[in-house]
């Protein structure tokens, strides 16, 4: 009885994966497709958690504890790189 | 009977946190601009993963009584950085050049550069 539920949320969880997927392919600048990305990063932790519930194990939890962290510093990349247009300054030959 | 209670309660989050996830994605599909978007993907995307990350936690809480830390850990951090990532993308986008749609009344960041 339990499991019927948990694949009605799996199916919904997927439709919504689609959709956010249909923005990342057709969206109209950078900022969309990353936005986009995130969300899809996100949804994929909850996609993750209903399955641990659906196979009855315990062990995928610290792979969507590793893809939150991962997705999140992907995001913040991306964001600085939109900003200044390097991820990581190493001007050596700053007079501070 | 309690177990009963616990699952119960852990389906029906779960089942509404799916239904916020796909709200989310309607939106991310059919708002005008970048920063509503970000709006939509910042606010109810996280809450739906929440709530099912919530519902998991009773789920196992309720069927084996073991309560896991990497789960409240994962709730947290979905807490702290969902809204936070909407930020960033939406800042760099403004900076980078990216205008708002035609129906946007207002925009105090005009003469901020």
């Amino acid at each position: 009885m339990t499991s019927i539920f948990v694949i009605i949320a799996i199916i919904i969880v997927a439709l919504s994966m689609i959709g956010i997927l249909i923005r990342v392919i057709l969206g109209p600048t950078l900022a969309d497709r990353v936005i986009a990305l995130d969300a899809l990063g996100i949804t994929l932790m909850a996609m993750i958690a209903l399955f641990s519930v659906l196979t009855n194990t315990k062990y995928l939890f610290v792979i969507l504890l590793l893809i939150g962290i991962l997705a999140f510093l992907g995001t913040a990349a991306f964001a600085k790189f939109m900003d200044k247009g390097e991820i990581i300054e190493n001007d050596r030959n700053d007079t501070y | 009977m309690i177990e009963t209670i616990l699952i119960s309660i852990s389906v029906i989050m779960m089942v509404i946190g799916a239904f916020f996830s796909l709200f989310a994605a309607l939106g991310i599909l059919r708002l005008p601009d970048v920063f509503s978007r970000a709006h939509a993907s910042g606010k109810a995307s996280t809450l739906g993963v929440m709530l099912i990350l919530t519902g998991v936690l009773i789920y196992f809480i309720g069927k084996d009584g073991h309560f896991n830390v990497q789960l409240l850990l994962g709730i947290i951090f979905i807490f702290i950085t969902g809204p936070l990532a909407g930020h960033l993308v939406s800042r760099s986008a403004y900076y980078m050049g990216v205008r708002p749609s035609e129906r946007t009344v207002r925009d105090d960041l005009k003469d901020a550069k």
